[in-house]
Formats: C-alpha cells, sequence, structure tokens
C-alpha cells in the first residue's frame, strides 16, 4: 500500500493507521494503552462506547466548566435584578420590599442554564483544543474517510516509545489494514 | 434474503428490530444524507423556495407598512388589545418546543430512534423561534424601542421591571434560542467536517471547514463531546419546560378570567410540545419523500411521534376539560360565564375547531395502521397545527372580548394585515428551512451511524 507519502523521519508527525471495523479498533486501541503508548489517539466517524476504557482515558471535565458557569450565571442573574430593583431603579410594586426575590427565581434559573450551556461549549471548545486551523493528520489524504467510515489509531513520533520503523509493524501486528506515515 | 439480514441484526440484548431499514453500511447513510447538500436541487426545491421567498417579501413589507402607519393596520382594539401578534407569537414559540424536547428529553431517555429526526427538529425550533422573536420585536410598531427590553445602561437612566412576567419572557425566549442554536451547532458540527471532507469545492471547502472548527473525529475529542452534549440536553430539558411556562405566565399572573389560572404552565407545556411533534411530522412527510430518506426516517419514527402526539393531545384535552370544572367549582360568577362564553358565545367556532382539531382528531392515532400510514399522518398532523393556532385564538381573544364589564365587549375582526403578518411569518419560517435542507446535514450522520448494528462492540477488551 506504500505509496508517494512522505517517509518517516525528521519532518514527520507520526503514523497512522486504519481498522476495519469498531470492534478490531478497540481490540487494538487496548493493545497500544498496554503497550505504553500516551501521545496517541484514536479516530472514528462516531463515539464508541467503551473506547475510552479501551485507551485508558480518564473522564471528561466539562462538567466542572458546567458546573462554575451555570452557578456563575444563576449567581449573576440574581445580583442583576437585586441592584436594578433595589438600587438602580427602586420602585414599589404591590407594597412588596425592593428585593422581593421569589419574583427574581425565574430570570435566576434561565441565566443559570444559559451560563451552564455556554459551559458546556467553551469546556469542549477547550478541551478538545477547537477551533484549530489545520492539524498535520489533515496531510493523509486517506484521513479525509474518518467523517465518513473508517477507523484510525494515531501514534506521535513525539511519544517516547515511537520507533518509525518498530511502530507500524506493531500496528500492522495489532490488525491494522492500511499503515502511513504522517508528514508534520 | 433481506428478510434474513434483518433478522440476524436485531440486537442480542435489547431484542429490537434495527431503527434504520435496509441494513445500511456506515458510507450508505454518509451518501444518502450528504446527498441533497451536494446534487442540483430538483425543479421543486426552486419553487417552493420561490414561493416561499414571496411570502417572506411579504412580512417584509408587511413589517415596513406597521412601521410606517403604527398598529392601528391590525384589527387590535379596546377590548381586544392583544390579538394576533401575541397569537403568533405563542403558535411559534410552542412549535419550537418540540425540537428540544425530542433532541435533549428523548436524549436523556436513551431513546435512540431520536437520532433520525433530532436534526430537523432542532432546525425546525431555530427557525421557529426566530418567527417568534419577531412578534415581541415588532407588535408596539416601534423598531426604536425594544432595546427598553433589555437591562441596558441607558440616558434615561431605567431599568427594566423584574417582577413582570413579560420581562421573565424576553428572558426565557432569547435564552431558549440561544442555547437551541448551541445544542444545534454542537450537534451539527461532526456532519459539517463530513461535508468538508467530501468537498469537491474549494469554496464548500473552506466554509463547511470553517463551522466545521477543525473537527478530526479523535476519540479524546469524543469523549469530550459526548459529555459536552450530555449536560447540553440535561439543561435543555428544563429550560423547555421553563420556557412555555414562563410564556403562559404572561397571561395567568393576569386578573383576567380565562387567563387568570395555575393550570397553565403544564397545560402550556404539553399544548407546545403537541403543536411541535405535528410540525415535525408535517415536514418529514414531505422531506423523506423528496430527499430519499424512507429507509433513515421510516414508519417506526412516525409510530413514536405519533404515540407522543396522542399522549400531549390528551393532556391538552384533560386540560381542556379541567378549566370548565374548575370555573364551575370556583363559584365565581365571572369565571364560570368566560368559559360558557368560549363554548357557546360569539367565538365559538374557534373553540369548536380547536376541540375538534387537538382533542379528537388525535384520537385517531389509538391505531396502529394510522400511526404508520402516510396520508392519515401528514392530514392529522396539519389539522393539529390549525387547532393548535387556535387554541392560541381562543385563550388571547375569547378572554379578552367580553371581561368584567359589559359596557365594553365587542367583536374583534382581523385585518388584511393580520393575515398577512401570519402568512409572511410562515414565509420566514419556509425559506429558512428550504436553505436548510439544501446546505445542511438534515439527519445527525454521526448520531445514525452509532446506533447502527455494526457500530457496537459486544466483545470488549478489558
Amino acid at each position: 500500500m506504500a505509496d508517494d507519502k512522505v517517509t518517516a523521519g525528521d519532518g514527520t508527525f507520526g503514523v497512522l493507521a486504519e481498522f476495519s471495523s469498531p470492534e478490531t479498533l478497540m481490540h487494538a486501541c487496548a493493545k497500544v494503552r498496554d503497550k505504553g503508548f500516551s501521545i496517541w489517539d484514536a479516530h472514528t466517524p462516531f463515539p464508541i462506547h467503551g473506547l475510552d476504557k479501551a485507551m485508558g482515558l480518564k473522564r471528561s471535565w466539562v462538567s466542572a466548566f458546567v458546573l462554575v458557569m451555570g452557578l456563575s450565571g444563576a449567581v449573576l442573574g440574581m445580583i442583576m435584578q437585586w441592584w436594578v430593583a433595589s438600587k438602580a431603579y427602586p420602585l414599589v410594586i404591590s407594597g412588596k420590599p425592593f428585593f422581593s426575590w421569589p419574583a427574581f427565581i425565574p430570570i435566576t434559573f434561565e441565566c443559570g442554564v444559559l451560563g451552564g450551556a455556554s459551559g458546556a461549549v467553551l469546556g469542549l471548545l477547550i478541551m478538545a483544543r477547537l477551533p484549530r486551523h489545520h492539524h498535520a493528520l489533515f496531510n493523509s489524504e486517506r484521513f479525509k474517510k474518518v467523517t465518513d467510515d473508517a477507523f484510525f489509531i494515531s501514534i506521535e513520533a513525539q511519544d517516547p516509545q515511537y520507533d518509525s520503523a518498530e511502530t507500524p509493524r506493531f500496528l500492522e501486528e495489532i490488525g491494522a489494514t492500511y499503515v502511513e506515515p504522517v508528514a508534520a | 434474503m433481506a428478510h434474513a439480514a434483518v433478522v440476524a441484526d436485531i440486537d442480542p440484548v435489547a431484542g429490537r428490530a434495527p431503527l434504520i431499514e435496509g441494513d445500511p453500511s456506515f458510507h450508505d447513510i454518509t451518501e444518502v444524507v450528504s446527498a441533497p447538500m451536494e446534487w442540483k436541487p430538483p425543479l421543486g426545491w426552486y419553487i417552493f423556495l420561490g414561493v416561499s421567498l414571496c411570502f417572506l417579501g411579504l412580512f417584509g413589507f408587511s413589517i415596513g407598512w406597521l412601521f410606517w402607519e403604527g398598529t392601528g393596520i391590525w384589527g387590535n382594539n379596546i377590548p381586544v388589545a392583544w390579538a394576533w401578534p401575541i397569537v403568533n407569537f405563542v403558535f411559534w414559540v410552542g412549535i419550537g418546543h418540540a425540537g428540544t424536547l425530542i433532541s435533549a428529553v428523548l436524549f436523556l431517555f436513551r431513546q435512540k430512534w431520536r437520532t433520525s429526526i433530532n436534526r430537523t427538529a432542532e432546525a425546525m425550533t431555530i427557525f421557529a423561534v426566530m418567527c417568534a422573536l419577531v412578534f415581541p420585536g415588532i407588535h408596539i410598531g416601534r423598531p426604536w424601542l425594544p432595546y427598553w427590553m433589555f437591562p441596558i445602561p441607558n440616558q434615561m437612566d431605567m431599568w427594566p421591571q423584574f417582577r413582570s412576567p413579560l420581562m421573565w419572557d424576553v428572558f426565557a425566549v432569547s435564552i431558549y434560542g440561544t442555547v437551541s442554536l448551541l445544542f444545534w451547532y454542537i450537534g451539527l458540527v461532526p456532519d459539517l467536517a463530513t461535508a468538508r471532507d467530501r468537498a469537491t469545492t474549494r469554496t464548500r471547502q473552506v466554509i463547511y471547514g470553517i463551522f466545521a472548527l477543525g473537527w478530526r473525529g479523535s476519540f479524546r475529542q469524543w469523549l469530550h463531546y459526548e459529555k459536552a452534549y450530555l449536560l447540553l440536553a440535561g439543561l435543555a430539558t428544563p429550560l423547555v419546560l421553563s420556557v412555555h411556562s414562563v410564556v403562559s405566565f404572561d397571561f395567568a399572573t393576569a386578573q383576567l378570567p380565562g387567563w387568570h389560572t395555575t393550570i397553565f404552565p403544564p397545560y402550556f407545556v404539553a399544548g407546545a410540545i403537541f403543536s411541535g411533534l405535528a410540525m415535525v411530522i408535517t415536514l418529514m412527510v414531505i422531506c423523506r419523500v423528496i430527499f430519499k430518506l424512507e429507509h433513515v426516517i421510516n414508519m417506526l419514527h412516525f409510530d413514536r411521534m405519533a404515540r407522543l402526539i396522542l399522549l400531549t393531545g390528551s393532556l391538552v384535552g384533560l386540560a381542556y376539560s379541567l378549566e370548565f370544572f374548575i370555573a364551575w367549582y370556583s363559584g365565581t360568577e365571572v369565571e364560570l360565564f368566560a368559559f360558557l362564553n368560549r363554548a357557546r358565545g360569539p367565538f365559538a367556532w374557534a373553540y369548536w375547531i380547536m376541540v375538534t382539531c387537538n382533542v379528537v382528531v388525535p384520537q385517531v392515532f389509538w391505531f396502529k395502521k394510522a400511526r404508520t400510514h402516510i396520508p392519515t399522518l401528514f392530514i392529522a398532523s396539519i389539522f393539529i397545527n390549525i387547532g393548535m393556532w387556535f387554541e392560541r385564538f381562543v385563550i388571547v381573544v375569547t378572554s379578552l372580548h367580553r371581561d368584567f364589564l359589559p359596557s365594553s365587549w365587542d367583536y374583534f375582526t382581523p385585518t388584511f394585515w393580520d393575515f398577512a403578518f401570519f402568512a409572511g411569518s410562515f414565509g420566514l419560517f419556509f425559506t429558512m428551512f428550504t436553505l436548510f435542507v439544501r446546505f445542511m446535514p438534515m439527519v445527525a450522520m454521526a448520531e445514525v451511524k452509532s446506533v447502527l448494528p455494526q457500530a457496537h462492540v459486544h466483545n470488549r477488551p478489558e
């Protein structure tokens, strides 16, 4: 399958290996994990359940962004209403106190949801390091199929375990149907 | 042969038939969903877009005339000062509820059949909320004043009144629109990356590429993506319930008989989901045929949606009868009169259109034959759309036209411009929707692929 692609060397990002199904990919991931690689990734057209375990990934902390921003949104929403109703523009309505907080709950809730949803999106963008203009993997023509029906593992040359001759052979051993070095 | 393949694909754990018919491969899904974005659209698409644009033009012209001439062009007058603009607003916000219901609530309940229809339903939500937001923006006829609705420092040193449900509404609907947009967009990112990778021209590659954010299907990204999506669904679920509750507070906190009712929040939410699902069916029936998506959006999906319509329709029917019971039980003369006036007064025709469309018509969905018969589904969904518009008309207009003082009673008659605004808002909705089906993946490809039988790994490594 080797063609006119750039060969491994100094300008190398790493190696890209294709697998035929979610099942073979998951088993291969478990083997890459057990081999002790750290700077590597799996690429799939859709999320596969159980792959996080096979890759040895820890839980996602996007939830922390949601909690913090959601609570901040709610608190800011309530503070805004308190300030407007009792400091900036105090009006007596139905003889109620200026800070009649039960009436402010709906907007507090909505502001909390807005904060939480923004936190989820912001957290995703930060944790997934998006948006980005380019990535070395896009140098591979074959990699375009990752958003269609192909399953890949990429191991980066920066990984201490990486070896330009040994790593592609290892990937073939664990069931890759196609292996290609990727230029940086 | 095909039958044997389907039987073999029955999930051994769930023991159910596959959600997508015809045993497609992952690539087949990409092809069938991407096709409408890549083919030259059929003539029908141009005709539909042209007609929609005409109505959109009518909308623009009507808004211009409103700003020039003032709100006197409408039929609104004392005693019916809130008429079609607010009816249209509530109608569109209601339609905008099924999208988030299908996306978020069904996601949390692990209803995997949602994957075929959630994208279109979410798009429908966003366009419906856009249509809804036009009305509060223009209904005072003074386009230079809507900034009064927002807490913005201004030269008058004046601030909004946060004890008013109308202010809650500003926050609820605009935040609902924002969160729905975020939810929809995050769902779109992997599919936009598919469009980018399949692009045949540089322009398409760049435009889809920008919106795909550089997505590369990395599982380290998918991990955060799935968490973010789950949390967005978790946030959108109480949000969708709160938004129409807040819309109902606009009425429920008033003193007017027919509006001053504690049942309004759940009744409005059920009605909103009911009307939204009907609109989803109306749109799906057309789209699946035009874009050859019959295997992806199949009878199983219509069957489930029809069941939800039956449920929410029955809840709405229950609310109608409870309103009468409570009006009688309250022993308040004016309250009882307001409801009897709905069923027997000058607007009885509107009330009975509402009851027929919303309570009688959905009963057909007790029968499986009706739930899986396309013409029945289509016709019933149209009736429900009509019925739900009349529900808002009945609530707004019949309550206002005869209140406490018989000397101020009057009949409400819409003008040409009332019709123009309503038809024009459909122009905006269908223009957006027609462009959406042409330029965006109308089915969530990545999600549909993940519910195909071959996506599941049964024999997992340790």
